[in-house]
């Protein structure tokens, strides 16, 4: 099936708002550093993700499980840990970076399946192509970089399904080559599975306005009308040739409704949501709105036009309640 | 232990880029990395141009590299990509994976770039197995955990440090460069070519950050393992990569040849010619833009 709905579940709540609210699939991580979002009190212990599972299944929808920062040599064994533990609790995919998490993968347990992780930077179908010839995978996700005409010349040349982000917290870089958090703070996505992790965050209120700092760099100041958001690096207001803006992005959502009847006719297979680190009700709220527009797309692609409600309710869930096509639509870049 | 020469990060014109290399051919390094590994846009020098001086080099007894684009984003990206590949008379630098299908399939002995992200032995075997002869630990990567890579690491497997310039830290389909310029990255008008060093992005409160050059974002701080190199001899590495900047680059590789010597003074006679404050928080598991004269003191 064209155009499945990926939704994160940071918990067991969220993940059966996810799947109550219309998701094909969740994805989900274990609780440690072994998935890009390891942040404190996300995340599951082997017995909610058997209960997760279990009320996903009995629905007829599935699993995946994100193992997708580089293993470390020293804890080599946490990485391979979990894969068994995925492999034994009925996972109906990994998605993983690492190549040689991947060789593992196969060799232990060649019944599960494979996803490539957007964390594995993979921008072209010869490198998708190379992950599903020596390690089989079954689909890949690919960076926020690509514009669709791109992405379609990927689809073109593999045999891989190919998943696109859809929703939620947008990425400038490429994801599992951006070291910029772990340059401010010593954790990246990659080693740690954090960005801008909440523990280097220090809010100040100064004369000059409400500062955001990240291990002491000043991301942001606010004046007394502007709203402050979480401080991500990449998304603080910097100073360039004299000039102080948003140099690298505004505090901005990822929103692809409009792109929905292109996304179908170029045959991308999925669509994730973005935001296991946010609440129940936001993944509720969100799942409700893509599946009725996926829904919709499906039944009439020449017709497809977002509903006007469902934009109100996405902005009003977007950070900073603005949205962007990102780098499928080339003018972004 | 030997000196690299890393690829030219940013965009030059074209009389700037020969005369750099010109100036290099009398460097005391050992092997250069040559060709175009940012931005496709840029095409002052053709591949054309790029295997002519890896000719020179070659002829002046210096190992060369090809570096391929680290970022593909479009076929025609692939075909360059395919003809770097193809030309087959220098060794290639794997920048993504792409490139290591490609030079896997072509059966010859390649280089894993930083950017392939192998941050433990297995993903260092898998590359092995396909062909890479040396490797690059990703730039954040600390002395401890590259001593545990290390350990177990493939027999004959050649490691290359990052060891000197600002540090490479992330890859976008937008150019940030055209950004500042309010210009499409499809028109961005080569202002690049301004900033031969990188644009400068300092917080509000006026504090060297980051450097935008292009697509690509770096360190404002220089990395600098030039007080390392006891330890990295230890670890038994093989080559030190310096990366291009615009001025006194000969004096950065002497500074290196000096040190490497055992002569003192060397890293004083380097930060007279570094283009920013030095930085060496990743090599010690730090935040990379902190430095250990600091926290050590």
């Amino acid at each position: 099936m064209p155009l499945e709905l990926i939704c994160p579940a940071g918990s067991l709540v969220s993940l059966k708002a996810a799947i109550d609210n219309g998701a094909d699939a969740v994805y989900m991580g274990f609780r440690d550093n072994t998935n890009a979002r390891a942040f404190p009190g996300l995340n599951f212990d082997e017995t909610q993700a058997a209960e997760g599972l279990r009320y996903a299944h009995d629905r007829g929808r599935r699993v995946l499980l994100a193992l997708n920062t580089y293993p470390q040599p020293d804890t080599w064994s946490r990485w391979t840990g979990a894969i068994d533990r995925a492999a034994k609790l009925g996972m109906d995919a990994v998605i993983l970076a690492d190549a040689g998490l991947m060789r593992y993968a196969v060799k232990q347990h060649p019944q599960l399946r494979l996803h490539l992780s957007v964390q594995g930077s993979a921008t072209s179908y010869e490198a998708v192509n190379f992950y599903r010839e020596h390690f089989g995978i079954q689909r890949a996700v690919l960076p926020r970089v690509l514009s669709l005409p791109q992405v379609e010349n990927v689809v073109q040349h593999t045999d891989v399904e190919i998943e696109l982000f859809g929703f939620g917290g947008l990425c400038v870089m490429v994801e599992g080559r951006c070291l910029l958090s772990s340059y401010c703070t010593g954790e990246s996505p990659n080693t740690a599975g954090v960005c801008s992790p909440p523990k280097a965050v220090q809010w100040t209120d100064t004369p000059a306005g409400l500062e955001s700092r990240l291990n002491g760099v000043l991301l942001d100041r606010y004046g007394k009308d502007e709203k402050a958001g979480y401080p991500t690096l990449c998304k603080g207001r910097f100073a360039v040739g004299g000039e102080t803006y948003y140099a690298i992005e505004e505090p901005t959502s990822l929103n692809t409704l409009d792109l929905l009847p292109e996304m179908l006719k170029i045959g991308i297979a999925a669509i994730k949501i973005e935001g296991r680190q946010r609440s129940p009700a936001y993944v509720a709220q969100v799942t409700k709105v893509w599946r009725a527009a996926i829904d919709s797309v499906k039944k009439n692609a020449a017709g497809f036009k977002p509903e006007p409600a469902w934009q109100a309710e996405l902005n009003k869930l977007s950070e900073g309640q603005s949205h962007t096509l990102g780098a499928y639509h080339r003018p972004w870049k | 232990m030997n000196l690299t020469l890393g690829p030219l990060l940013y965009y030059w014109s074209r009389d700037d880029v020969l005369a750099f290399y010109e100036e290099a051919k009398s460097w005391d390094v050992a092997r250069v990395y040559l060709g175009e590994s940012v931005c496709s846009r840029r095409h002052l020098l053709r591949l054309s141009d790029w295997l002519a001086l890896a000719e020179q080099f070659d002829a002046a007894g210096k190992e060369v590299v090809l570096s391929s684009q680290t970022l593909i984003e479009s076929e025609s990206d692939l075909k360059m990509l395919r003809r770097i590949v193809a030309d087959g008379r220098f060794r290639v630098e794997a920048n993504e994976w792409g490139a290591v299908r490609l030079l896997s399939e072509a059966g010859v002995p390649f280089v894993a770039g930083h950017t392939l992200n192998v941050y433990n032995p297995e993903t260092l075997d898998v590359l092995a197995g396909l062909g890479a002869k040396r490797w690059l630990p990703p730039v954040e990567m600390s002395r401890a955990t590259l001593a545990a890579l290390l350990e177990r690491a493939p027999a004959g497997m050649e490691t290359e440090v990052f060891a000197y310039g600002r540090l490479p830290l992330a890859y976008s389909a937008r150019c940030f460069t055209a950004r500042h310029y309010n210009l499409p990255k499809d028109d961005c008008q080569f202002r690049c070519l301004d900033h031969p060093d990188g644009l400068a992005l300092t917080t509000r409160e006026g504090e060297a950050f980051l450097t935008l050059n292009g697509i690509q974002t770096q360190s404002a701080g220089v990395y600098s393992l030039i007080g390392e190199l006891p330890a990295l001899r230890e670890l038994g590495i093989v080559s030190l990569r310096l990366s291009p900047q615009s001025r006194h680059m000969g004096r950065v590789v002497k500074s290196f040849q000096a040190a490497l010597a055992g002569e003192t003074g060397a890293a004083e006679q380097l930060s007279r010619v570094m283009p920013g404050p030095a930085v060496d928080g990743y090599w010690h598991g730090r935040a990379g833009l902190e430095h250990s004269t600091e926290k050590n003191a």
